[in-house]
């Protein structure tokens, strides 16, 4: 990917979460919503780098995920907004998406094992297909993740397991609820590890080129460790954060100022009017959508 | 007029303040946050030392919380959702409710497991469901469902406070917001109590000034609340006279309680939010019929055979609402039937 393409698709999830945001209060989508705003290289650097049949299972803040995996930004809204036309007919909502071979789920920490279960499965067959899950430091609370290492280092899992370590969960600082260091969580289980402290687009997709080729060529499993910075509320308005915190992570650490100092003005600006667009026809798109039919009479 | 939210934590803020045994965990519960529902806010300002948060560790939270209880603490776990619940299963089933009972009766867990369960807010599959049947008929945990009448508060501070077993204590999440009701001109709110060897309330509604009643609705949780609106809308719409009676100990089950009621209505609807097949209804029907001599006509309200969608008309669709209950009375009045 060229650099014009990186920055598409940075704003491309911006420009996304902060129309999920504004419109929320309209009541355009039931239930609730988590953002990616602020972790949009993560995203973008390791799934630019998928190979065709690739997995990835994503988690409740998915929707970076799955732009960055190339899934359309109609057929996200649409879900969200709980339309028929959405990637799972309006069943599964913000939390709850599949769509070719992206699968995300709600329960924090069940999906790990999952993912470990299918990259063992693409190996049976025989074929070089690995797998990618995302998951977030407070997650690394369940036991579930560590009986899914053990397996995939001892049954050697071809998966990378992406942790997006933005320091908090929920509301909690990492700091309250997380005893020892997040790579040692690996070493624990023999599991090679990238550890990076960066919002640099590119230097994610060439740290994560390499491991997932080493992933691919050993067929075993690695973990690809993200400091990041959560810029907006867990959900929508529940930041209990200083907003000075944030504006200093926003200053120093946003993906989109990092990577937009190697475009020229311009460049900027004409993809970023042309991402608008799109994002606006897209959700006029989706609002526009019919509801899913009730059938069942039972 | 208090809101079943405020009750709640009041109760919880009385009970550290009441009994130096209490202790809180849960995720995010500490202000000012509060609780994903709020549950919990203004406990940790004045109780720093025993309001904890803790990693999202459902099942090791029980189970820490568990051994706090065995070595003589009150602790309440709060479980941020309701569908949360499955992940602490073993911990519930293997272990905290055996304990007594498996030691010979040596032992207590006094342990109460607070959870927001049910639907409505579109928040899809796995954040909106009623899991509270998974729990029932389980030898040793007692389950129990706030509701909006009298004093919910107490119920709780009194699960935390003298009980000797341990609690899943269920709180729908549309219950948070309702005023807590009482009675008004046109509804009488009787005690079923003293039938029963629970220490929680069984409630009775009649409406006031009315023929002898010809149907007896029973229900829990949010769906009493429903359950009521269509009391009222029977009686004054069109003459169909029923009583409510809203248990708040779901399991262990006593049956006695309502046998007075269908014994000279004849006529029962359970009314659940979980769905239909081999739900609570069920087992509340069985009994009664085991108990009373026929004709008795019975029918359930309950969602259907279906995970909890997002998409707001099919949640709704899935889902038992007002009109279910008016219909499934209407079927039960109705002598052609
Ligand atoms: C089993 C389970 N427990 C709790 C929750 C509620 N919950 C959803 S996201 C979240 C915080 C997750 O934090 P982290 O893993 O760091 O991811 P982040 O939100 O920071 O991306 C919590 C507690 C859940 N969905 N599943
Ligand atoms: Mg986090």
């Amino acid at each position: 990917m060229d650099d014009q393409a990186f920055y598409r698709k940075l704003y491309q999830i911006r420009c996304f979460e902060e129309t999920v945001l504004d419109n929320f209060p309209k009541g355009v989508f039931p239930g609730t919503t988590h953002t990616y705003l602020g972790q949009e290289a993560n995203a973008v650097g390791v799934l630019s780098n998928l190979a065709k049949n690739d997995i990835v299972f994503s988690n409740h803040r998915g929707h970076g995920h799955f732009l960055a995996y190339g899934g359309e930004p109609y057929l996200l809204f649409a879900e969200l907004m709980g339309r028929s036309t959405g990637v799972c007919g309006g069943r599964g909502g913000s939390q709850h998406l599949h769509w070719n071979n992206f699968y995300s789920n709600g329960i924090q920490g069940g999906i790990v094992p999952i993912a470990t279960g299918m990259a063992l499965a693409e190996k049976r067959k025989g074929n070089s297909t690995i797998v990618i899950a995302f998951l977030g430091d407070g997650t690394l609370g369940e036991g579930v993740i560590y009986e899914a290492f053990n397996l995939a280092s001892k049954w050697h899992a071809p998966i990378l397991y992406v942790l997006e370590n933005n320091r908090i969960a929920q509301t909690t600082p990492i700091e309250m609820t997380l005893a020892g260091s997040i790579s040692a969580r690996f070493s624990a289980f023999d599991i090679p590890f990238c550890e990076l402290e960066t919002s640099d687009v590119v230097v994610i997709y060439q740290k994560a080129h390499s491991w997932l080729n080493y992933v691919r060529q050993t067929q075993s499993p690695a973990g690809f460790i993200l400091h990041t910075h959560r810029f907006g509320p867990h959900s929508k308005g529940d930041d209990t954060r200083p907003l000075q915190q944030i504006s200093q992570m926003q200053t120093q650490s946003d993906p989109l100022t990092i990577h937009g100092a190697r475009l020229t003005p311009e460049s900027r600006t004409f993809i970023e009017s042309e991402v608008k667009v799109e994002i606006q026809e897209a959700f006029q798109k989706a609002l526009n959508d019919p509801f899913p039919k009730v059938l069942t009479e039972c | 007029m208090l809101t079943v939210l405020e009750s709640l934590n009041q109760a919880l803020y009385q009970v550290l303040e009441d009994d130096p045994l209490a202790l809180l965990l849960g995720e995010d519960i500490l202000d000012p946050y509060g609780g994903a529902f709020k549950v919990t806010q203004r406990c940790s300002t004045h109780f720093p030392d025993r309001v904890l948060t803790t990693p999202i560790s459902e099942a090791g939270i029980i189970g820490v919380a568990t051994g706090m209880a065995l070595r003589g603490f009150h602790p309440v776990v709060e479980i941020m959702f309701g569908d949360f619940t499955p992940l602490i299963a073993d911990q519930v089933i293997n272990h905290l409710a055996k304990f007594r009972w498996m030691y010979n009766d040596q032992v207590r867990v006094p342990l109460v497991i607070r959870t927001p369960m049910g639907g409505r807010r579109g928040y899809g599959p796995t954040h909106s469901q009623t899991l509270e049947k998974l729990f029932l008929g389980l030898p040793g945990l007692k389950v129990i469902a706030a509701n909006n009448l009298a004093a919910p508060g107490d119920t709780l501070y009194f699960a935390i406070r003298y009980e000797e077993d341990p609690v899943l204590f269920i709180e729908h999440k549309l219950l948070y917001p309702l005023s807590i009701f009482n009675e008004s001109d046109d509804l009488k709110l009787l005690s079923l109590s003293v039938h029963s060897q629970s220490n929680y309330p069984i409630h009775k509604f009649i409406v006031n000034n009315a023929p002898p009643a010809q149907l007896t609705m029973i229900s829990y949780g949010y769906m009493a609340e429903l359950a009521r609106q269509a009391l009222l809308r029977l009686a004054y719409e069109e003459e169909i006279f029923c009583e409510l009676i809203v248990p708040t100990q779901l399991s262990p089950l006593d049956i006695h309680p309502y046998l007075e009621s269908i014994q000279q209505t004849h006529r029962v609807l359970t009314i659940e939010e979980g769905n239909l097949t081999l739900g609570w209804g069920a087992e509340i029907i069985t009994r009664l019929v085991e108990n009373l001599s026929p004709p008795i006509r019975i029918a359930r309200v309950a969602a259907k055979e279906s995970p909890i969608p997002a998409s707001p008309p099919l949640e709704e669709d899935i889902l038992p609402n007002l009109t279910d209950i008016l219909k499934a009375v209407r079927v039960l009045m109705d002598p052609s039937q």
